[in-house]
């Protein structure tokens, strides 16, 4: 038993080691930008540089947008294919895992084939376009993690019998949604969109194949050249996601009990 | 009956190959109670969905106040319903669960609010109105869930095995508490349920249900008095069966046993020498031999059940078990395992099952 416990403690010390030692180091790394004393030079000019805040914003914008398309799609199909159609679910399912096993670049450069500026859909030929474009991409790749959040809250209500008592109250498919469907999966929702959060606003590939102002390829831009200043960026992004994680926490606080199951 | 306020006409539902309701016609007048009571799988689920619309028939049609609304869609048909998983929305408080109908139909908020007040006075937890589901017992929250499906002063009132979630003694009071709320708004209600207790206490008729089809529909007095088939007399209410041989189908002379009984003008057309199933409720049989009955058979005391008021006594007669039940009487003791004992009942209370 005790010595269970004593390896048990070994393995968590190793993994909090493995966790904490590069956090701290890089931590340690972005304070050292002025010669023999700590500072925080790295952070200021990071963040008073006017591409920076062009970058971070472009990608918080594409961010919302990918959130709400994906809210869009995600929400009535998981909702319906649990409703109406649970014999397709391991399909749909599977279609969701894509993402996760197609790269990016694959899917990028089908993309710049399909929608250049010569085919019948030139998403590509104008700015309006490829932004258009990425946000699309960027709901594809957070589909698995949209997918499977949404899925899991419809999980814990009980879909048809909540549809039911809203029809038989008179309500249509739109208050169903909006007023029964939606505020019961909030949180599964705000889980997915935080994920879809944190993938967005470090992502290179499809940013930077589709020649897009975005965060992720100014970060790699100012890895390449910098020395300080990217250590500092890291840290920031980090913040930013756990920033994130910590918020579904607050909020699942937040969530509807589910009453609607007999006891 | 006058004018129907819900008419079924022969309807059929099959999902693919498998017919799960199968010529169901019920006509109910307008303010009446009527259960609909059979095992599980029996179908009564199914023609309460239909009647919602749920489920569309596959043949026949649902009439209300003589519109027909088979094909209108489940918010079209100003109809009521409880759940028996209450299906209360968890996000929204009691209010506005209640609310829920009149919002949707437009209502103004004042209104609302004077109805929500009006429907927590009727189930009797004024104090509830903010609170959320969660935070409700089961009772509480199928008190609540009447509540809303009656706000929107639907036409008709469906309730689906509403009690069958809850514990003994809550079922008992609400059953009785929905019976007061539906004589008082005077709503047509439809109520299905499997427990045969709650259907024979509350309803003004019952449908019994089994592979689909109506067996019977009657009062519930009818229905435990005079089944129509084997299948109501063995699901509604115990039931002793005893084989008979017809001895001259013209007098109605059975044999049962060693004992002769007549049973005149309830052989059906049954000829002499033909073998019936005779029923008998364990209320119409006494131990000894009563004034009044005018048959007695002669077994041994085979079980002793002591129920409290009642005590159930096992009659073991040639190879037939009898149940009788006697009332607990402090000043005499229980009949003993073993003992010899004859029984009486009157054979007018006999039941020939076809």
């Amino acid at each position: 038993m005790k010595s269970g416990r004593f390896w048990a403690w070994v393995v968590f010390v190793l993994g909090a080691a493995y966790f904490f030692i590069p956090l701290i180091a890089t931590i340690e790394f972005s304070l050292r930008m002025r010669r023999g004393v700590y500072s925080l030079d790295a952070y200021k000019v990071v963040l008073g540089d006017s591409q920076f805040q062009a970058t971070f914003m472009f990608s918080v914008i594409v961010a919302v947008f990918t959130i709400l398309l994906g809210v869009l799609i995600v929400v009535p199909t998981a909702y319906w294919i649990r409703l109406r159609m649970p014999q397709i679910r391991p399909i749909v399912e599977f279609i969701t895992l894509l993402p996760l096993v197609i790269p990016a670049i694959v899917i990028v450069f089908g993309y710049i084939r399909m929608y250049g500026s010569n085919s019948p859909l030139p998403f590509l030929a104008t700015n309006t376009g490829a932004n258009a474009l990425l946000v699309i991409g960027y709901a594809t790749l957070a589909l698995p993690y949209m997918y499977r959040a949404v899925d899991t809250g419809l999980r814990t209500i009980d879909v048809r019998t909540l549809t039911e008592a809203a029809q038989i109250l008179g309500a249509g498919w739109g208050t169903i949604i909006s007023r029964v469907i939606l505020p019961n999966v909030l949180i599964a929702v705000l889980s997915g969109a935080f994920l879809t959060f944190a993938i967005v606003i470090g992502e290179f590939t499809m940013a930077s194949l589709l020649n897009r102002p975005a965060f992720g390829p100014y970060l790699q831009n100012l890895v390449a050249n910098r020395a300080y200043e990217p250590a500092a960026l890291s840290i920031i992004a980090f913040v930013i996601t756990w920033g994130c994680m910590s918020l579904i926490q607050i909020l699942s606080r937040f969530a509807p009990k589910s009453a609607n199951r007999p006891n | 009956m006058a004018e129907p306020f819900l008419s079924i006409q022969h309807v059929r539902k099959s999902f693919g190959a498998t017919t799960v309701v199968e010529d169901f016609n019920l006509d109910v007048a307008p303010g009446e109670f009527v259960s609909f009571l059979g095992p599980s799988g029996c179908g009564k689920t199914t023609v309460l969905r239909m009647v919602a619309g749920f489920e569309e028939p596959s043949a026949g049609k649902i009439v209300v106040s003589g519109k027909d609304i088979t094909r209108l869609k489940p918010n079209q048909r100003n109809v009521g319903m409880v759940f028996q998983a209450y299906a209360l929305f968890p996000n929204l408080t009691v209010a506005q669960n209640i609310g829920f109908g009149l919002k949707v139909a437009g209502m103004p908020k004042a209104a609302i609010d004077s109805r929500v007040a009006e429907m927590l006075g009727i189930i009797r937890l004024p104090q509830m109105a903010d609170r959320y589901p969660y935070q409700l017992s089961g009772g509480q929250q199928q008190r609540i869930a009447l509540a809303r499906a009656i706000a929107p002063k639907p036409k008709l009132l469906l309730l689906d095995e509403p009690l069958s979630a809850l514990d003994a003694k809550v079922r008992i009071s609400l059953r009785e508490e929905i019976r007061s709320i539906q004589k008082k708004l005077g709503i047509t209600t439809i109520f299905v349920t499997h427990d045969q207790e709650e259907a024979l206490s509350i309803s003004d008729r019952i449908a019994v249900m089994y592979g689909g089809k109506a067996e019977q529909v009657g009062t519930p007095f009818e229905i435990y008095n005079r089944p129509a088939t084997k299948f109501v007399a063995n699901f509604v209410g115990t039931l002793n069966v005893l084989e008979g041989k017809v001895t001259d189908a013209a007098s109605g002379k059975v044999q049962v046993n060693t004992q002769e009984v007549s049973l005149k003008g309830k052989l059906n057309g049954s000829k002499s020498g033909d073998t019936l199933s005779l029923a008998l409720r364990p209320e119409a049989i006494s131990l000894g031999r009563q004034p009044g009955h005018d048959t007695s058979l002669s077994g041994e005391i085979a079980e002793v059940h002591f129920l409290g008021s009642v005590i159930r006594v096992r009659v073991g007669i040639g190879g037939n078990t009898v149940s009788l039940d006697t009332f607990n009487n402090s000043a005499t003791p229980p009949p003993v395992v073993g003992e010899k004992a004859d029984i009486s009942f009157s054979s007018g209370d006999m039941l020939v099952l076809h």
